[in-house]
This record gives C-alpha cells, sequence and structure tokens, in this order.
C-alpha cells in the first residue's frame, strides 16, 4: 500500500485574490484507480492542472514526486514524458482528422525521408483501438464518431504515448449509461495492465464501483482519502465529505397537485435536418400543470431533437404534428413565437447554446425577454439591473453582482443564470435539457429545490435527463423514448431503473 | 475582464474626441466610487484612452504646439470625418462577428452615382446625396442578403462585394475622373456654420453650441444620476460627479474655442457628432443593439433566446451600406469630384479604428465610441506626422504597428483576466 506511484505534497496554488489550492495532498498507489471528488470549484482541476504541467513549476508551492523521483514539470511535454497523460472534459480531438491521425497528432509516425509512414499508423492505430474496445476503422474522421467512442479515441491516444498514469476529467459527463459502463470496464482493464488511473467524476455510483481509493477536496483542500475497498464507504459518506455535512437526500420532498393540462404534443415527426431518416416519430406526449413530467431515453434517442423541433423549430425539417399549449393549438415558426406561447427550452449545453459567456449575469438573464424591458425599442438598463438582482438573489446565485461575467462562474451558478432567463420570459411550460449535467451535489439540489417551486407555482415541467436516478427522484411521470418513438409512460411509482431501461431499449431491439 | 463597458463609463475621456459625442444617455452602470476606481475599473478601455490622450500630449510637443492649433484640430476633423462614419458601422458589423472588406468601394460607387447625376447630368445637389444614400441602401441589402440569408461568410462576401463595386464604380464613370461639383454640395464636407450671431474675432455661434452640447451633457447625466438612485444603484459621489462635468466641459468648450478661433463649426462635424450620439445609443440601449451583441457573443445562445438572427444581420449590413454612403457623399465632397480610385484601402482604415477601439476579433465586444477613439488615434498620428514631414512609408509602418501592438495589449489583457480565473 506504500507503494505509490505519485505523491504530490504540500501543494498550494494562488491566483490574484483567490487562493484555490491550500496545501494540498494527495497519494495514489501504483496500478489503482484513484478517483477525486469534490464539489465544483473545490480545486479538482487546478490540481489536475499543476500535475500535468499546465501551471508549470514556479507557480506554486509544494512538491510533486512521481514514481519516487521529485519532478518538475514547465509544461505538458513534459509530464507527457514520464507518462502521465490527461484527458480533458472537453475532448482534444480534432474532428476532419482521422482517428490514427488524431492519435499520433504531435508524435507522428515518420518512415524514410521523416515522411510520414500513413501504413504503419493505420496499423499502430487499429492495435490500439483493439485494445479500448473500439471496433472502428482508423481512417474513420473523428467528427463521424459519437462522444463515447471519442472518448476512447482519446485513450487508444493516451496508449500510444506510453502511458503511466492516466487522468480522466470527468470521462462520463457525456456519456449514456451503455458507453460509461464500456469506459468504466475500460479503466479496470488498463490497471489489471499495470496502468493507474486517476478519475475526477461528479457520479458517486461510478466511483464506488471501479475506484479503490478516493480523495476528496473541498475548498481547495484535501478533506480525506477513503478506501473503498472494505466495502464500507457509501454514496452518502462520500457526499458527506463533499459537502461537509449530511445532505438528508438527493431530491427535495413535492407533493404533486397536477392540474389541468397545459402541453399536449400529438403525432410528431422530425427529419434529419440533412440525413434522410426520422429522428423523432409520432411522438405524442402531454404535460399538465404543476406536474414534473420525465423524458428517459439514451443518448441518440431522439431526446434534445424532440424539445428543440417543439422550440420553434429550432432543429429538424419536415416536421409534422400539432402542439396544443392549454388547449389551445400553437404553431410557431422560430424561437421567438415559441416563446411567446410559453415554451421555454433550457439546453443541456449551456456553454454552447445557453449563454453568452463574455456577457454578464444581467444581460444573460434578459436575453430571451428583452421586449419586456423594452419601450419603442429601448431597453431600460436600470429596470433590468433591478431584474436580474431579483433573480440572482432568489436563485442564490453565487456572484458579487450582475455586473460578473457569466463565463467565469461555476457551472451551477451558469445553470441558475440559464434558468433565470427564461424564468423571465414567463413559460407556461418549461423543458429542462439535462439541467444538472456537470453541476455538483449541492448545486443539484437547489435546481431541484427551483423545479419544485415552479410547479408548486403552477407550471409544467418536462425535464430530459440521463440520470434515471434524477428522474425517479422528481418526476411525477415519466415517458420513455427510443429510436425517436415514445415506448412507454409510466407513473414514477411504478418506474424502477430496470424498467425504464427496458422500455428505452425496446425499439433497438425490434430494429436490430 | 474581457468585455467591454458601455462607453460611458469613461465620460471625461471620451469628450477629448469630438465633444459633442458624449452620448450622455449611455451612462449607465458599473457602480464606481471613486476616480481610481473609475479607471481601474477597465483597464482595456481606460487604456485606449490614456493612449489617446499621451498620443495627442507626444505629438502637440514634437510638433511645437501645432497640433492643438485651431486650424489643425479643424483640419483633423474634416481630414478623417469619413474615416470615422464608417467606423461607426464598421464597429457594429464587427461585434456581430462579421467583416466588411468593400465599403472602401461603396464609398467610391455612391460618390461616383452622386457625381454623375449632379456633375454629368446638372440635377441639385440633394439628388445627388439622396441618390448616394439609396445606392448604398441597395447595396447594404445585396451584401445583407448573401450573408443573412444564404449564409455566406461576410468576408467573402464583402470581398467580392470589393471587387464589384469597384468595378461599377468604374462603369459608371467611365474611367475618369467628374469633377468640380456646384458650391452648394462642396459645403457638405468643407462648410462652416460661423457668424450666425457675430464675434469679435472669434465665433460666437460655435461657442453658443459647445456651451449647449455641455448643458445638454450635464441634464442628461444629471436623470441618468436620478434614474439610478431610485433604482437603488450605486453612484458616484456628488464632488466627483460634478468634477467629471466641469472635466468634460472644459475639454468640449476648449475644442469649441479652438474652432471659433479658426473658421467656426465644420457642417461635417455636426453631422458626425448626430451619427456618433445616435448610434451609442443604437448600440447599448436599444433591443436591436442588445441583439447584435448576443450574435457576436454566442450565435447559438442568441438563436435559441428568441434572436432573429437573420434579420438582425441583414439590417447590420444595410445600415453598414446606409454609413458607407454617407461617407461617400463626405468624401466626394471634400475631394470636389469622383475618382475611380476613391476611398481605396478605406476599409483597412475603419478596420483598424474599431479593433484599436477595443473590438474582439471574435464579436460580441466593442463600442461606437471606442472605435471613434481608436479612429482619432490614427487620425492625430497620421497628421502629427504629416506635419513633421516624415515619409508617407513611415507613417505606414508605424500605423500598422500601432494597431498590432493595440491588439496585443487586448489579447494580453484577456490572457491575464483569464488566468485570475
Amino acid at each position: 500500500m506504500d507503494d505509490h506511484i505519485l505523491e504530490m505534497r504540500g501543494i498550494t496554488k494562488t491566483f490574484p485574490g483567490v487562493k484555490a489550492l491550500e496545501d494540498v495532498n494527495l497519494a495514489v498507489g501504483r496500478g489503482e484507480i484513484h478517483a477525486i471528488c469534490g464539489e465544483n470549484g473545490a480545486g479538482k482541476s487546478t490540481l489536475m492542472k499543476v500535475l500535468s504541467g499546465v501551471y508549470p513549476t514556479g507557480t506554486y508551492e509544494g512538491e510533486i514526486v512521481f514514481d519516487g523521483q521529485p519532478v518538475r514539470f514547465h509544461g505538458i511535454r513534459d509530464s507527457e514524458h514520464v507518462g502521465i497523460v490527461i484527458i480533458h472534459q472537453e475532448l482534444a480531438l480534432v474532428p476532419y482528422l482521422s482517428i490514427a491521425e488524431n492519435i499520433f497528432l504531435g508524435s507522428e509516425r515518420r518512415g524514410r525521408f521523416g515522411l510520414i509512414d500513413w501504413n504503419k499508423a493505420n496499423a499502430e492505430a487499429g492495435e490500439l483501438l483493439r485494445s479500448v474496445g473500439l471496433d472502428e476503422n482508423p481512417v474513420t474522421p473523428v467528427g463521424q464518431l459519437g462522444v463515447g467512442k471519442q472518448q476512447l479515441v482519446e485513450i487508444a491516444k493516451a496508449l500510444s504515448k506510453d502511458v503511466r498514469l492516466l487522468i480522466l476529467d470527468e470521462p462520463t459527463a457525456a456519456l449514456n449509461d451503455t458507453d460509461s459502463a464500456h469506459l468504466l470496464d475500460l479503466l479496470r482493464r488498463l490497471r489489471d495492465r499495470g496502468i493507474t488511473c486517476i478519475m475526477i467524476s461528479h457520479k458517486l455510483n461510478e466511483i464506488t464501483a471501479v475506484s479503490d481509493n478516493v480523495t476528496v477536496i473541498r475548498d481547495g483542500k484535501t478533506v480525506e482519502t477513503l478506501s473503498l475497498h472494505a466495502g464500507e464507504v457509501t454514496q452518502e459518506r462520500i457526499i458527506r465529505g463533499m459537502v461537509g455535512r449530511d445532505l438528508e437526500s438527493y431530491y427535495p420532498e413535492r407533493e404533486s397537485h397536477p392540474g389541468e393540462e397545459v402541453l399536449r404534443v400529438e403525432d410528431w415527426t422530425v427529419w434529419h435536418p440533412t440525413q434522410d431518416r426520422k429522428v423523432v416519430e409520432g411522438a405524442s406526449f402531454h404535460v399538465r400543470a404543476g406536474e414534473v413530467v420525465g423524458i428517459a431515453g439514451l443518448m441518440g434517442a431522439g431526446r434534445t431533437e424532440l424539445a428543440m423541433s417543439i422550440f420553434g423549430r429550432a432543429y429538424g425539417r419536415n416536421i409534422t404534428g400539432r402542439v396544443f399549449v392549454h388547449g389551445k393549438e400553437v404553431r410557431p415558426r422560430n424561437v421567438a413565437e415559441a416563446i411567446d406561447a410559453g415554451i421555454a427550452y433550457a439546453t443541456e449545453d449551456r456553454k454552447h447554446y445557453g449563454l453568452n459567456l463574455i456577457e454578464d449575469i444581467r444581460r444573460n438573464v434578459s436575453a430571451a425577454a428583452l421586449n419586456k424591458l423594452a419601450s419603442k425599442g429601448f431597453v431600460n438598463g436600470n429596470e433590468e439591473i433591478k431584474v436580474a438582482e431579483g433573480y440572482r438573489k432568489s436563485m442564490n446565485v453565487k456572484a458579487p453582482s450582475v455586473a460578473s461575467v457569466v463565463g467565469k462562474l461555476s457551472g451551477g451558478n451558469q445553470q441558475k443564470v440559464v434558468l433565470s432567463k427564461w424564468l423571465y420570459t414567463d413559460p407556461e411550460v418549461l423543458i429542462l435539457d439535462e439541467p444538472t449535467r456537470g453541476i455538483d451535489v449541492g448545486a443539484k439540489y437547489e435546481i431541484y429545490t427551483i423545479i419544485n417551486r415552479l410547479v408548486a407555482a403552477g407550471k409544467a415541467v418536462l425535464v430530459i435527463s440521463s440520470e434515471l436516478p434524477e428522474l425517479l427522484g422528481i418526476c411525477d411521470r415519466i415517458y420513455t423514448l427510443s429510436a425517436g418513438r415514445i415506448t412507454g409512460e409510466l407513473p414514477v411509482g411504478k418506474a424502477t431503473q430496470e424498467n425504464l431501461m427496458e422500455l428505452m431499449t425496446k425499439e433497438k431491439e425490434l430494429v436490430a | 475582464m474581457t468585455r467591454t463597458v458601455p462607453p460611458s463609463s469613461e465620460p471625461e475621456a471620451q469628450t477629448s474626441t469630438a465633444p459633442k459625442d458624449v452620448a450622455p444617455a449611455v451612462a449607465l452602470h458599473t457602480g464606481t466610487s471613486d476616480v481610481r476606481a473609475l479607471l481601474t475599473s477597465n483597464l482595456r478601455q481606460s487604456g485606449i484612452y490614456i493612449a489617446f490622450v499621451a498620443i495627442i500630449a507626444l505629438f502637440t510637443v514634437l510638433t511645437d504646439g501645432t497640433l492643438l492649433s485651431p486650424g489643425n484640430v479643424t483640419n483633423i476633423v474634416l481630414q478623417y470625418s469619413y474615416i470615422l462614419i464608417l467606423a461607426i458601422g464598421m464597429v457594429i458589423v464587427i461585434i456581430a462577428g462579421h467583416i466588411d472588406l468593400s465599403v472602401g468601394s461603396v464609398v467610391a460607387l455612391t460618390g461616383a452615382v452622386s457625381a454623375v447625376l449632379v456633375i454629368r447630368q446638372g440635377m441639385p445637389w440633394w439628388v445627388g446625396v439622396l441618390a448616394a444614400l439609396a445606392t448604398g441602401l441597395a447595396i447594404g441589402a445585396w451584401q445583407g442578403f448573401w450573408v443573412a440569408y444564404v449564409g455566406i461568410p461576410a468576408f467573402i462576401v464583402t470581398l467580392a462585394g470589393m471587387l464589384l463595386f469597384r468595378g461599377l464604380t468604374l462603369q459608371v464613370l467611365d474611367n475618369i475622373s467628374l469633377s468640380p461639383f456646384p458650391p452648394g454640395y462642396g459645403r457638405i464636407a468643407s462648410g462652416f456654420l460661423n457668424g450666425l450671431i457675430g464675434g469679435n474675432g472669434y465665433d460666437a455661434f460655435t461657442l453658443l453650441i459647445g456651451g449647449i452640447a455641455v448643458a445638454g451633457y450635464a441634464v442628461s447625466q444629471y436623470r441618468s444620476r436620478i434614474a439610478r438612485i431610485k433604482y437603488e444603484q450605486p453612484v458616484e459621489s456628488f464632488p466627483l460627479f460634478v468634477a467629471k462635468i466641469v472635466l468634460v466641459g472644459a475639454v468640449v468648450m476648449y475644442f469649441a474655442w479652438q474652432l471659433a478661433h479658426a473658421r467656426g463649426l465644420p457642417i461635417v462635424l455636426i453631422v458626425l457628432a448626430v451619427l456618433i450620439i445616435a448610434y451609442s445609443v443604437i448600440t447599448t440601449r436599444t433591443v436591436f443593439g442588445r441583439q447584435v451583441y448576443a450574435i457576436g457573443g454566442n450565435l447559438a445562445a442568441a438563436t435559441l433566446s428568441g434572436v432573429k438572427v437573420r434579420a438582425v444581420n441583414f439590417w447590420i449590413f444595410v445600415n453598414m451600406g446606409f454609413l458607407a454612403a454617407i461617407a461617400g457623399v463626405v468624401f466626394s465632397s471634400r475631394s470636389n469630384g469622383a475618382q475611380p480610385s476613391a476611398g481605396n484601402m478605406f476599409e483597412l482604415d475603419a478596420i483598424a479604428a474599431a479593433f484599436i477601439g477595443g473590438a474582439a476579433v471574435t464579436g460580441g465586444v466593442g463600442t461606437v465610441v471606442g472605435a471613434m477613439v481608436g479612429g482619432l488615434i490614427m487620425a492625430v498620428m497620421s497628421n502629427g506626422m504629416q506635419l513633421m514631414g516624415v515619409d508617407q512609408s513611415i507613417q505606414s509602418v508605424v500605423k500598422g504597428l500601432v494597431l498590432l501592438l493595440a491588439v496585443a495589449f487586448d489579447v494580453y489583457n484577456k490572457r491575464r483576466a483569464g488566468a485570475s480565473r
């Protein structure tokens, strides 16, 4: 147990005005899977950037011992040289290049005259792909692969560099359950081959499933390292370390009093914008006032596509079907009309589709309902500040003022800004696509509380989520979507992860 | 801080640019309570003003004070007004994440259309102006159509436009220059309002206008302050507030005094001031302006927030065409005719002005007032170097380096701001 491949001792990293890390210690045993968890902003990513040389030696205090030797990295090349490879949450692959080209980017396989030997590269890439269990041709452009497969390409790339310590930042955040399971399985196999892994993750069930040890970081300090071998450490135990208190429940209590129907969608069919296939086919569902309805589906089932096509045809073509809001048919042709019709859609990808990251809270909150603040085309800036300030307080957005740039907020606070923006449009029905993706446990609980507050006020909420426990925890009813078709509808009392999963995979088996 | 605060956060500096453009209505936020905070609240914005003052000081010394002499101050306004007008439209195009390479050719074509009607056909001067504006709007609609509705990058559309409209200029002019314009047309760029209420060696009317501008500024600042207090937002301390207005007033009156001792109030300065105030308000206070920033900041997020992106993009280019036409009229008036090569490279000066003035290459950031300061920095440098008799080639080198350093400074600041996260 004392055979540590990596020891980080007394790491302190200060940014102007903020102490991001304070005397952090981390010891990772050889050949183990070591999880690091902590709330957003706890300092996990900063620690990994120190380790991988993104923050070069000298910009932090403390020492790093790798394989018994003190090391000083001046950049990522130095850390890669000794076999430390980091795979970031946002994958760093070039979509237009082939798998092989991506794998050997920066370490090209040279042949005669220094030219690239493509046969050799593709052959080697093929081998690497087999070792990560990815059945794809190495000449396939990476952009054609799904996120799960791209993650595997990243790992293959790491393996090509003779990795000894592999760091994965939120590896399963964007993956569905099948791909996640596959990835975790791969991590176990890599461990068996003697590769040490550090995994940063919010998903405690995955941590308890695969990790040997878990180090909990809170507010830039190491709280504890727990061994998961004995089997005594529960998810609740880890959460207590992360938040410094017991979370009584993941999901706030709510009494359900569904009222009359707010949103009804009938026979909704959507075609892929460029390919000749249906993405959503004949979907019908409804949501009542004061009700939280979930849509469960695997990645690629058409969940986001369904939501966005309803939201003013923001996705797809040849859309047919009917949408009713409060019993009246609406035909929004664009997003502005959808908003007017009382529909709001908070995207699954807040950084790319939800927020203007270079603007402040104030301008993001007002972005979807500027007309409410304007008369004759002129925006009342003071009123806007007042509105944004109101949401900042009621949503508990942690920022000094509404003039704070949203790009600098943590994921949970950004999500609260997104919700504020949509609440200010005063929607009848709010569609939330992956409302808690990539945010920490505490903020998740706050988001659930906000959802409860909305339905208590008589709004209808439709939640799309990859996490079945989340749907089971907050919804009244759950629809399952598979390959673009609604395959089931269950009241939450009758739904279990098992029967939902069965419905979510139903269509696929019929097709296969 | 990567984002540019609305121009009014540094009101004392913007006055030194063009006195009437103090766009009082834009005075909005930043809860600054002392001068230090006011200056450091946004290094990028205040940096550009400090640089502007420094450049003025430098060239004033180097030219033994000629730079700030009444005649020369008037000259700078007349000489660079059309670049500044173009820069207003350009900064809006750039904020939305586009670029317009065609404005130089549009200046030439609109001027040529006007010249053909007024000089060759003998029509009244205002027919020429209206025809030029109509041509500019049509060109803007043409380019806006391709960018917004067909989805071709503005770089390509306007590169094509640059060739297209230059070619049409040659066609319209039959490859020859047309001149001179009748006197009425010439007054647009070279005329002055003076002597309306007399004076003793100076023009009292110019001073009166200066005084009205200062009073208007003070009143609007005061009203905005009252509104902020009503909404319980932080305002600067009252002495500082008064000091700010006195400083602005002093700079404006000094500028007016200089003009009054030369030839009076240039007509083109009135045009420019109206445009600057109007577009400052449009960009910062209207729904349209905010949508421009939203599109440039994150196109996808703007689309999913209900912004009608295509319509906004279309009107951005129509507006650019309109302003390019005004610049075309001013330029043809100033050069007293239309030449096939008119407006060559103007697009580069306008783009440089926007970027020196703090606009971001990636879109979403920039201000009209910043672009004006950027344009004036180029103007003062060119003018100063001309007065010193610096060779044209060296001037070009210096201007190129200033553009590069200004953007490098911006990038450096952003990186520092990013690292302090």
